[in-house]
């Protein structure tokens, strides 16, 4: 069965979880009209307004739309796409799709889960860094690719992992100052 | 980009087509930059942004049309720009290559060498993006218009005679008559299985039950393939149009357009698109003036490959977990919400105003004897020209990997090519002359699938090829049927086995038994086909499995328990960036004196390959733990 990123363990502590602003959740699904068949969609947008699907939201959004809980988090574990726990503030995104793969998008992960100290699929302690893989975002034809937040890195390296970080760490470094 | 009024009727649409066509300056220098994935990738949104303000600075814009369009196809050469006159194709163009192109070839009529594409073997400079081979081998039909209209703008589909098809089948076509046209053009779904349209549209048309919906699968959960990303992202509204016709045929109201969540922008173009063509009366209520009513919805999957199977994506569209369910009944009788619901691939859809313009006979004059028209592939992996590849029916796997894609790169030999995406198979070196169809790819003991071809060299390892696509399997499974849950379990676990040298010639009959029971005893399109990466790669590349089991070596130096990596010293001198960057300090030497390496130490992450410059850190196979 799919485990999927949001099942999968994380090093973020139930503590550090942000307060849950159940406003943003209400006023999607007042856009939604309380559909139900809009489930997904709701689902979507509200990780996209938090970041993440805290158990709260999922709680609220089963009780206003009267779909049970299981059902949510049946949704919410089955689609890869969902996380239930906080995003690091910078996300990497390897591919790991075919073409990816045969170009050694494996040695990238790793480089990273090396550098992070984490798995993918999980956040730095700090939640500065989240590092995730994906199944093709469709730019096969310079993988292996990386995205750094928005950003895409094509015909990635082992050795390009540390660079991408280092600017990361300066920007955030300057941030500080 | 100004809102078009509300097209009233068939003939405002052709007075409007007409009087856009009109303002087209003819003399104009037309610059196209392609923003398809790999360029933007590699940078031509700052490209766009110099483009846009140079010609500005410059006053140029009484001479030049600059445009950003969707996917030209040539990934390899990102990011791409074209000048038209007389058709120069430019690649690899920095922001700071744009004040060269606007000053001389714009100005004076030059050409930049630089940026031209060169031939890899003569290093001869091809300027004339119609002369590249990459292009001069294909025939391309959808994809040609990516590179003509902006997709953004309604203005410019309308002014290549966009929207003409779904004038013409309102004007004077019965849905009895659409029907027949498409099923006597012969045009098979894209989406992978291959079955005809025009058969499932009268299925669906003859269906008494109402509504009906019409809903275009844009999951392309394939990894490796982006075409349906491209057609959506450059032409979005070529697919609408096909999704009017065929709603009309099988007498639709509502219809979807499912869009996987990994493509943003391809959600935010078919989005936009939608609601230009919504203010624009081309969707809704009495459309161009007629009875017909047809409106459409984009909604978003949000990363689930099985929800590409029909049955699974309408149970995601009405929100509930993706899994696929038993078949009869087809979607064609009972689909969403229980009613009739036709589901076609986004390329399908891109096909059906192009036969409506030309005829079912032009349609079916291309391609083979058994299918027709033309097909876009993914041409990725280990190929030179990587990119989108748009060839007739037919074509064969030696004509798409060199002439169009220019073969292996880096001196590797070509070994292998896998279609169909994860549930398809490998055809070996040896089939490099089959034509790729329907039929011929079934009997070769893989699928069409929607058009991702990946080509393996001589470094690629057809076991970890078999591993890499049954994890994936075995991840996206949805656990429904116990064959496919457990069966893609045990296939992985046999397969770990052999990649780390627990192998046995009794894991080989064990995985054909097992494989022949998943594939039969599955009720989806996942399972049915799970098998088939391991079943093809054990039908032609069985000696690979053999060498990993009685040799214990991995022939192509992939599998990381049979390799082990070592340094030649006559290669090395001792610069020791590997040693500086070797995460697990298993990289011993004196400076200026040639390194070694430590092979218990070593983690095998290849970071030492990827920064010697002298290519001394060699992989060899076998000999590991
Ligand atoms: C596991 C699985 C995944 C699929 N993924 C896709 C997909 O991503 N895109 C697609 O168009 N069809 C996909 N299909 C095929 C669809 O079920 C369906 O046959 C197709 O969308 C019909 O459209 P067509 O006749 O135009 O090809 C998939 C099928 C299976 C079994
Ligand atoms: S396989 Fe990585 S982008 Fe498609």
């Amino acid at each position: 069965m799919a485990p999927s990123n949001a099942s999968s363990a994380s090093t973020v502590e139930e503590s550090t979880m942000p307060e849950t602003d159940l406003s943003a959740v209400n006023d999607i699904l007042e856009q939604h009209e309380y559909d139900q068949t809009e489930l997904i969609a709701i689902l979507l947008n509200v990780q996209d307004a938090l970041g993440f699907l805290p158990p709260p939201a999922l709680t609220h959004i089963s009780e206003q739309l009267s779909v049970p809980l299981t059902e949510i988090y049946g949704i919410a574990t089955f689609y890869t796409q969902f996380r239930l726990t906080p995003p690091g503030r910078h996300k990497f995104t390897v591919c790991t799709g075919t073409a990816c793969h045969v170009r050694g998008a494996v040695q990238v992960v790793e480089e990273f889960e090396r550098r992070l100290c984490i798995c993918s699929g999980e956040t730095t302690p700090d939640l500065e860094y989240g590092l995730e893989t994906v199944n093709c975002v469709g730019a096969c034809a310079i993988g292996p690719l990386v995205i750094v937040d928005d950003e895409y890195h094509g015909e990635m390296t082992t050795m390009k992992v540390p660079i991408l970080l280092r600017r990361l760490e300066r920007a955030r470094a300057e941030v500080s100052e | 980009m100004s809102r078009i009024q509300p097209i009233l009727s068939i003939q405002h649409l052709k007075d409007l087509q007409a009087s856009l066509k009109e303002k087209r300056d003819p003399d104009l220098i037309r610059i196209t930059l392609c923003t398809g994935p790999g360029c933007e990738a590699t940078g031509a949104n700052d490209v766009a942004e110099a483009f846009r303000k140079q010609i500005g600075e410059r006053n140029l814009g009484d001479q030049v049309e600059f445009k950003c369009t969707g996917c030209h196809g040539f990934c390899a050469m990102a990011p791409v720009v074209t000048v038209e006159p007389p058709g120069y194709c430019y690649g690899g163009v920095r922001p700071g290559d744009v004040k060269e192109i606007l000053e001389r070839t714009i100005l004076r009529g030059e050409l930049i060498e630089e940026l031209v594409y060169k031939d890899p073997e003569t290093g001869e400079t091809v300027p004339l993006e119609a002369d590249i081979p990459f292009y001069k081998h294909q025939h391309r039909i959808i994809l040609a218009e990516n590179r003509q209209v902006d997709p953004t703008s309604l203005e410019d589909f309308l002014t290549i005679g966009g929207y003409n098809a779904l004038a013409h089948t309102l004007q004077s076509q019965t849905p009895e008559n659409m029907i027949d046209i498409i099923k006597r053009s012969g045009l098979q779904g894209r989406g992978g299985a291959g079955f005809p349209a025009g058969v499932k549209w009268e299925r669906a048309h003859e269906q008494p039950d109402e509504p009906k919906y019409i809903v275009c699968n844009a999951d392309e959960g394939d990894p490796g393939a982006f075409m349906d990303r491209c057609l959506l992202e450059g032409n979005p509204h070529r697919v609408i149009e096909g999704m009017c016709i065929g709603a009309f045929a099988i007498g639709a109201r509502q219809g979807f357009v499912y869009v996987r969540h990994e493509y943003p922008i391809a959600v935010k173009r078919i989005t936009q698109a939608v609601e230009d063509v919504q203010s624009a009366g081309l969707l809704g209520d009495g459309i161009l003036g007629t009875d017909f009513v047809f409106d459409l919805k984009v909604v978003q999957g949000a990363g689930a490959f099985v929800c590409g199977e029909e049955s699974a994506l309408i149970a995601s569209l009405e929100g509930h977990r993706g899994e696929p369910r038993q078949r009869p009944p087809y979607p064609v009788e009972s689909g969403y919400k229980g009613k009739p619901t036709i589901i076609n691939n986004v390329e399908t859809w891109a096909n059906v105003p192009h036969i409506i313009n030309n005829g079912p006979e032009w349609f079916a004059s291309i391609g083979s004897e058994g299918s027709k028209g033309t097909k876009i592939f993914s041409l990725v992996g280990k190929v030179r020209n990587t990119g989108l590849v748009e060839v007739p029916m037919g074509a064969t796997i030696r004509s798409i990997v060199y002439d169009i894609g220019g073969g292996v790169p880096n001196g590797k030999e070509f070994r292998a090519i896998q279609t169909g995406g994860p549930a398809g198979g490998c055809l070996p070196a040896e089939l490099i002359d089959l034509t790729i169809d329907f039929e011929a790819l079934q009997h070769a003991g893989t699928i069409m699938g929607s058009g991702g071809l990946i080509v393996m060299d001589e470094s690629t390892c057809m076991v970890d090829v078999a591993h890499y696509f049954t994890r994936f399997l075995e991840f996206e499974s949805c656990g429904k049927c116990y064959s496919c849950r457990k069966g893609t379990q045990r296939m992985r676990e046999l397969l770990d086995d052999i990649c780390e040298g627990r192998g046995t010639m009794g894991h080989l009959d064990l995985l054909e038994e097992l494989g022949h029971a998943v594939n039969t005893a599955s009720m989806c399109g996942l399972g049915q086909n799970a098998a088939n990466p391991v079943l093809s790669t054990l039908r032609y590349f069985r000696e690979e499995y053999e060498a990993h089991i009685k040799g214990l070596r991995c022939p192509a130096g992939v599998c990381k328990a049979l390799i082990r990596y070592e340094i030649i010293a006559e290669l090395c001198d001792g610069c020791t960036a590997c040693a500086k960057v070797c995460p697990a300090e298993a990289i011993e030497g004196e400076k200026d004196h040639p390194h070694t390496i430590n092979a218990d130490a070593c983690i095998k992450c290849g970071t030492c390959v990827d920064v010697c410059a002298k290519d001394a850190v060699i992989v060899v196979s076998g000999g590991g733990q």
